[in-house]
């Protein structure tokens, strides 16, 4: 392919793509240095427990055992965090979640490492934990931490809030804790320097946070502490917490030595936050003609022993509880709370995909109610640009939600299940034990939004450096260097292919990403290609304005020309061309002189932050995106199959067309598995399942071919107008296989994941709730009569 | 632990080392071989990631132990194609998207490898069954057919 059909809009493949292919792409865990020691880290077994004495004598008694090290070797700040440094390095006193690290060990080789970790002796005085949010968030709960049980609190009120509709319904909702289960478990190689800092190389979604985090443990000045990231085998939010890093750091200065730390899955499984469960109470009122009235929700999200990202991502429940709905008047509220369960965070659709399983149900239930078609009350309400937001905020154009529900429903319906289908198609598949007189097919949809790039007032950025030069043989060849963390979803490609339109070369030659560059923020909130992929682009134009200054200087062209030589000057096939001046040279000619390097940063608007009544204009843009999911469900065992996935998504102007599909077809697949089979299940705040045994993930059985419409309005704001796309098809998917379920069996669902015995009367009927809406009569929120208060 | 010397052939290069019993396939292959292109995503057999072939079949080589493989033939993601010349099955993941991270798709161009070879021109149900033991956290697996089907269309 040329230059320019490789640009913005083609199906570039991945620059990557043959290294992965051929199995010679290094991951972090692939890297070793000459000498290296292994690391691993001991974890507390108890959710909660004062730790009375940590011996380490015995473990560094060890032949080949290097280094111990434990909450007194860490020489700066004690805690990290990404939003409150509220997380210890090390457990010093007392241990708040099982899986806490409590020390880490260098040895010669990790089966050394783990005969030190046994050897490690840890007196722990367990204590009963708090793990219920709602206990832990009740008056007279003991604070678990000097900061208290609430993370935070979200009180939002819209229009009139005692306003209500004829027609009401109402319920309660339950999502279990989903993990990233990114395939790379957790790695990083630190390397000790001689001017007293350390160069890491490591697995990360956001390398200047990681690097000030490190830096404030290490009490090093941040220059000293030097990242590359190394390959990344997924991420999905489970990446932006800082896991191993400051142990890793700390082992390589205690041993001078360089240091692989690395997590197996069981680790990697407690080693980084998860996806908030919530408790969520909705209740909906609407006219008899089908217009939304009024939405009253209450959230509760378990956060967890630490921080992390809590205060945001409760943030976005509250703020798109209602859904891409006009929704005049409005009461939600929200709380996220600490407790002694594993700390939860980021993951792919950040608290949006658990109030989207709530409020598509409750449109559901509200259709069913007013005897309408669910796509048909989905349409009626569907925000529209120019809208006014449950938070204050006007709704920017574009927003296709409508659009997005009626092309979906527009899909063919799949064939029916009959005795002449496979027998994998069936519900259980190869064990073919489903009766098809007992198989039943249900359809179910989902509509949602949610938010793109960060919220709330912050002052989010990315900065790139681009440079244009002659290679040894003379062709011009272009670099760019950004700090944005390449996770999987394909920003190589898409600086690339940025580059070469902007530049007009072929050859894009991208460098590492690093700290020797400004910060490109988190590859997170579906924001890199709009924010690193506008920093590239500034780049690029910065270095093409320079150029071509630099080429009417040289040509004696008017001053005014070389002020704007964009007015007079155009590169075109590889070439510098202006009409009116007669210039006409090739790039390689106007290079002749010497590189061309620019740096930008790129900003998007600015947002504001939620006042006490929620309101604001927290969130830059929105993304809409609608599924309908087909499934069987076999009755006698409770087994589902989800059958077929149609996805219609408001994408922006498409960069890549492989890479949208690739990215919305992965996140329906985990929006799929959150749906029937993914949880991480606690009993007493402990990880019963922290294995690829017990915690399912979906397989080439369990995902259908994803039937996808792309809604391509451009973005005006955006570089090229695009628009974020991975998160959005994770929210919906998961809500729109519940209603399929719900619609195959005839029960009401208020649970994710759905499990067989939900389905089926195995046991006695499950109510997971213990009894209609829990919200209100339980210590967090007051008693029932303050609900109505407000 | 007695260590044991082991022979074995790694990708048509002979191999030999001393070996700790309980080693795995997988560890003798990244850590003594140098071929980290056998990627360990759970070490216990559920997400092939570490699929390599051995004698011609594919197994999990987190659950074969390297004394297993003494006098056998083990060939890797490194040895079906070099960075110059891939094989047909991983240029066609390549070039259908049937990799995002990257991280599963050693196991699954070796899973697909055999797949192939015992069933040149396999059904979608084939495909889907025959892939059924690799997990891949990112594609969403459509990608990866895409590429089995481009491939089945190249392999003779
Ligand atoms: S690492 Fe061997 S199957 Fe997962
Ligand atoms: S491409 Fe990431 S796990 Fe498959």
């Amino acid at each position: 392919m040329t230059g320019r059909a490789r640009g913005v809009g083609g199906s570039v493949l991945r620059p990557d793509g043959l290294a992965k292919a051929g199995g010679t792409f290094v991951y972090a865990g692939d890297l070793s240095a000459p000498g290296m020691l292994h690391a691993r880290t001991l974890r507390s077994p108890h959710p909660r427990a004062r730790i009375r004495r940590v011996d380490t004598a015995a473990a560094l008694r060890i032949p080949g055992v290097a280094a111990v090290v434990t909450a007194v070797d860490v020489p700066g700040v004690a805690t990290y965090g990404l939003i409150v440094a509220d997380q210890p390095v090390f457990a010093a006193t007392e241990t708040r979640y099982a899986g806490e690290p409590v020390a880490a060990v260098a040895a010669v080789d990790a089966p050394t490492a783990r005969r030190a970790l046994a050897a490690v002796e840890v007196e722990y005085e367990p204590l009963p934990p708090l793990v219920d949010p709602e206990v832990a968030a009740g008056p007279g709960a003991e604070p678990l931490h000097p900061d208290g049980n609430v993370f935070r609190e979200i009180t939002l009120r819209h229009g009139d809030p005692d306003a209500v509709g004829p027609v009401v319904v109402e319920d309660s909702y339950l999502v279990g804790m989903q993990d990233q289960a990114f395939l790379a478990p957790e790695a990083a190689l630190v390397v000790p320097a001689a001017d007293g800092g350390v160069d890491m190389w490591l697995a990360t979604q956001w390398l200047h946070s990681d690097r000030e985090q490190i830096a404030a443990c290490l009490g090093l000045p941040e220059e000293l502490v030097r990242l590359e990231l190394a390959g990344v085998g997924g991420a999905f939010g489970g990446r932006e917490d800082v896991t191993l890093q400051v142990h890793g750091a700390l082992l390589a200065r205690a041993t001078g030595t360089p240091v692989r730390i690395a997590y197996d899955r069981v680790e990697s499984f407690l080693g980084h936050p998860h996806r908030h469960p919530a408790r969520m109470w909705f209740r909906h009122t609407a006219t008899e003609a089908g217009d939304l009235v009024s939405v009253h929700a209450r959230i509760i999200m378990d956060g967890g022993a630490y921080a992390s990202s809590s205060p945001a991502v409760i943030a976005n429940a509250v703020t798109h509880a209602a859904g891409p709905y006009r929704v005049p008047n409005a009461r939600l509220d929200g709380l996220v709370v600490r407790t002694n369960n594993p700390p939860c965070g980021a993951m792919r659709g950040f608290g949006v995909p658990q109030v989207t399983i709530g409020h598509e149900a409750q449109m559901d239930r509200l259709a069913d109610r007013l005897r309408m078609d669910p796509v048909g009350l989905r349409v009626r309400n569907a925000l529209q640009p120019g809208d006014v937001l449950p938070t204050g905020q006007v709704l920017g154009p574009p927003l296709p939600a409508r659009e997005a529900i009626e092309a979906v429903a527009a899909r063919p319906l799949p064939a029916a299940l009959t005795a002449a289908s496979p027998v994998t198609a069936r519900p259980g598949g190869r064990g073919a034990h489903a009766d098809l007189a007992r198989v039943r097919r249900g359809v179910g949809y989902a509509l949602a939004y949610k938010n793109l790039l960060f919220s709330e007032g912050f002052d989010d950025s990315s900065t790139a450096r681009a440079r244009l030069e002659l290679d040894a043989d003379g062709r011009p060849v272009a670099t760019i260097h950004s700090a944005c963390a390449e996770v999987g979803q394909g920003f190589v490609t898409v600086a690339g292919q940025i580059a070469r339109t902007e530049l007009g070369v072929d050859e894009v030659v991208l460098r590492p990403a690093d700290t020797g560059v400004g910060s490109a923020g988190s590859t997170s909130a579906s924001r890199q290609t709009w924010m690193s992929g506008g920093a590239v682009r500034g780049a690029c134009v910065a270095v093409v304005d320079r150029l071509l200054a630099r080429v009417a200087r040289r040509l004696g062209l008017p001053p005014e020309v070389v002020e704007a030589p964009r007015r007079a000057l155009v590169i075109t096939g590889g070439e510098i061309v202006g009409a009116e001046t007669g210039t006409r040279l090739t790039l390689a000619e106007a290079l002749a002189e010497g590189p061309v390097e620019a740096e930008h940063t790129f900003h998007h608007r600015r947002t504001t932050a939620l006042d006490a009544h929620g309101q604001g204009d927290p969130h830059v843009a929105f993304a809409a995106a609608a599924h309908r999911a087909v499934v069987d469900v076999d009755l006698d065992l409770g087994l589902v199959r989800v059958v077929s996935m149609a996805l219609a998504q408001d994408c922006g102007t498409v960069l890549n067309p492989l890479s949208l599909r690739g990215q919305v077809e992965g996140g329906t697949a985990q929006g799929l598995g959150l749906a029937v089979m993914e949880e991480l299940v606690t009993v007493d705040g402990v990880v019963t399942n922290p294995t690829l045994h017990d915690y399912l993930l979906p397989t080439t059985a369990d995902v259908p071919a994803l039937d996808f419409v792309a809604l391509t309005y451009p973005q005006p704001d955006a570089p090229y107008g695009v628009k974020g796309v991975g998160e959005t098809p994770t929210c919906t998917a998961t809500a729109a296989v519940l209603a399929a379920v719900r619609a195959a069996v005839g029960r009401d669902l208020r649970r994710v994941p759905v499990r067989p015995g939900d389905l089926v009367d195995l046991a006695d009927p499950v109510d997971p709730l213990g009894g209609a809406p829990y919200l209100g009569n339980k210590a967090a929120w007051g008693q029932p009569g303050e609900m109505e208060r407000g | 632990m007695d260590e044991v010397q082991i022979r074995l052939r790694v990708n048509g290069l002979e191999r030999r080392g001393r070996v700790e019993p309980r080693l795995t396939l997988a560890d003798f292959l990244r850590e003594h071989c140098h071929l980290t292109g056998t990627h360990l995503g759970c070490e216990h057999g559920v997400c092939g990631a570490c699929t390599v072939l051995l004698d011609g079949a594919a197994v999990r080589a987190c659950l074969v132990l390297a004394v297993q493989a003494e006098g056998r033939e083990v060939t890797t993601i490194e040895g079906l194609g070099t960075p110059e010349n891939l094989s047909p099955v991983q240029v066609a993941f390549q070039e259908n998207h049937g990799l995002q991270c990257g991280f599963c798709t050693p196991g699954f161009v070796v899973s697909v490898t055999a797949l192939l070879r015992d069933n040149p021109d396999p059904t979608d149900e084939e495909i889907r069954a025959g892939l059924s033991g690799n997990i891949c956290r990112c594609t969403g697996y459509q990608g990866i057919f895409k590429a089995v089907r481009a491939a089945a269309g190249n392999t003779p």
